[in-house]
């Protein structure tokens, strides 16, 4: 007889499951990215289709899901190739950092170069594929493998006339798959119109992951999209992904909620003066900071305060530059005597130049997030946002802002954003329209104070805590920038 | 005595096998049987007895799907002569597994 409390517990606990989505077991992939934007990973011991044009990944990716569980989730596979040899496949896994030779030897991993050769073959009446059943049950069984990928079902279409017998067959061998109880990830060919070329996505209900590789003014673009996923609550959007040296990496930031318990604890913004500005004495911790102003108003300065002081309090920042060179940006900070050479040194500080016209937008997303996963610094500068406008329209940029902001947040990172802004334009226009997103705001100009020429801050907003509302003159001097606190008229020039 | 003349029997059987005919399957089948006896009829026809055939059940011996490359079933490796070729199927098409195995149909 269960206690009042205990069955008000089950009571609870029953309703809370049955509002949840039932989840289906998931094998991880470990690819980096992916298990997030699939909520855990492929569907455990069904077929998952990988889908796309020629050169888009997909043998990359399957190869990448296979070595991985064999490495890291103690799952051997077979991977099944109608196409590459074993030796091209071994090279491109060395390529990835993963040590075959070894995998094979410890009966982790097994590879089966399958040759399907047309003019071989004269059909003399019915036939199966069982011979491919038994070679493929044997790998399996041989290993114990858990994991499969047949790399691509369509070069059987190209060895065999029969298309219903073929089509038959492969529904079986899914079938059959399945019954095994391996997770399975098979490759096909993008299709005019159609998800593969031979209709594959008929026969996997479960799964199907449909990668993009475009050239979009001379630039590359890399992107995952999971058409469908039965079960699961996914994301429809297109992920930008990138193939690097140590694998795929997904960007799993797209159309996030923003679930995440806003921080309490304050930073130093590294400028006294400008603290004193902010009502919480610095800005937040995870917060988003916009500085704005036309060129040689002082915010890349005032960036390199944030960073100085991050360095002294022993955290990692990353600068993103996309304007200067870092030699340029160390030397300004150090003529106003900030010293960004030694925080470099120590591994405080790390750089990421990159010109804009190096790649395209979805790229400079993803690279600067895979920096942001392997550094891990606590503040991130993004010097300019502007730039970024060369490279697409005031929306495309706007989303990667948007995104890499949301990612930020979630990752307990403090985000600054400097905007170039044209001096005539009002504090409302800012070219990327993210004002409305950050969460202080500083917006920064050249003035003309008492008939001479100078520079002015003021805080726009500061969401969370009280702030100044007076334009103050700044100062940039050989002990840095500071913020005079005797209210001026301000004459904008 | 001339070699076209009868021979006695134990000389026939020494005579040279011109054909070696390997017959993959996948177990004992409707299919399996009806392609051996498909097989053994077009022989019986076309190649009077200078013909072997060689019944290799896959599931009793697995490896070899890998090792000789069989992916359909049942297939027929025609052996010798040389060069080697394959044909797929249950062989109820004659003139298909004439072409395939390269045999002038006899008259």
């Amino acid at each position: 007889m269960l206690t009042k409390k205990a069955a008000r517990q089950r009571r609870v606990g029953k309703a809370a499951r049955g509002r949840a989505h039932p989840q289906l077991p998931k094998a991880a992939t470990g690819i980096q990215g992916l298990d997030e934007v699939t909520g855990g990973g492929l569907p455990k011991g069904r077929p998952t289709l990988v889908c796309g044009g020629p050169g888009c990944g997909k043998t990359t990716l399957a190869m990448e899901f296979l070595v991985r569980g064999a490495r890291d989730f103690d799952e051997p596979g077979v991977f099944m190739s109608f196409e590459e040899t074993a030796e091209d496949l071994a090279l491109n896994i060395a390529s990835m950092g993963f040590d075959l030779k070894a995998l094979v030897k410890r009966k982790s991993l097994l590879i089966d170069h399958v040759r399907v050769v047309r003019s071989e073959i004269e059909e003399t009446g019915e036939f199966d594929l069982e011979g491919l059943f038994i070679r493929l049950g044997l790998a399996i069984d041989t290993i114990g493998a858990k994991r499969v990928v047949l790399d691509t079902l369509e070069a059987l279409f190209a060895g065999f006339s029969n298309t219903g017998i073929l089509r038959a067959e492969i529904r079986r061998l899914f079938d059959w798959l399945s019954q095994k109880g391996v997770t399975a990830v098979i490759t096909g060919e993008r299709g005019e119109g159609a998800l593969t070329r031979q209709g594959l996505e008929e026969y996997v209900s479960d799964c199907v992951i449909l990668l993009d590789h475009r050239v979009v003014n001379q630039l590359t673009s890399r992107r995952l999209r999971i058409v469908k996923y039965r079960g699961t609550v996914h994301g429809t959007d297109e992920y930008p992904f990138l193939i690097r040296e140590n694998g795929i990496s997904v960007i799993p930031i797209t159309s996030l909620t923003l679930n995440h318990n806003a921080s309490t604890e304050v930073v130093s913004s590294g400028v006294p003066t400008l603290d004193q500005m902010l009502g919480a004495g610095g800005f937040y911790r995870s917060s988003t900071i916009l500085i704005s102003g036309s060129a040689g108003t002082g915010k890349s300065s005032i960036a390199g305060h944030f960073v100085a002081e991050a360095g002294r309090r022993g955290e990692r920042s990353l600068y993103v530059a996309l304007e200067e060179s870092q030699s340029d940006i160390v030397r300004n900070m150090k003529s106003i005597g900030v010293q960004l050479a030694p925080l470099i040194a120590k591994g405080s500080l790390r750089f990421m130049v990159s010109r804009p016209t190096a790649y395209g937008l979805e790229m400079h997303l993803a690279s600067i997030h895979q920096e942001i996963v392997e550094y891990r610094p606590r503040v991130v500068v993004l010097d300019s946002v502007t730039t970024l406008l060369s490279m697409g329209t005031t929306l495309e940029v706007s989303s990667i802002i948007v995104r890499l902001a949301d990612f930020a947040k979630m990752s307990g990172i403090t985000m600054v954003f400097t905007a170039l802004v044209e001096p005539r334009a009002t504090y409302e226009t800012t070219t990327v329209n993210i004002s409305s997103l950050v969460d202080t705001w500083l917006a920064l100009s050249n003035a003309e104070l008492n008939g001479i020429r100078g520079r002015t801050l003021s805080i726009i907003k500061a969401r969370g805590m009280g702030h100044s509302n007076q334009t103050h003159e700044l100062v940039m001097s050989k002990k840095g920038v500071e913020i005079k606190h005797d209210a001026v008229s301000r004459k904008k020039t | 005595m001339s070699p076209t003349q009868k021979l006695p029997v134990k000389k026939r059987a020494l005579q040279p096998v011109e054909y070696i005919l390997c017959l993959y399957v996948a177990g004992e089948t409707a299919r399996s049987a009806s392609a051996h006896a498909n097989l053994k009829t077009i022989c019986d026809q076309h190649l009077g007895s200078r013909y072997r055939i060689k019944v290799i059940d896959l599931l009793k011996n697995p490896k070899l799907a890998r090792d000789h490359q069989i992916l359909a079933l049942p297939t027929l490796v025609r052996q010798l002569p040389s060069p080697v070729r394959k044909i797929i199927g249950d062989l109820s098409n004659t003139e298909r597994v004439l072409v395939g195995l390269d045999i002038r149909p006899a008259k």
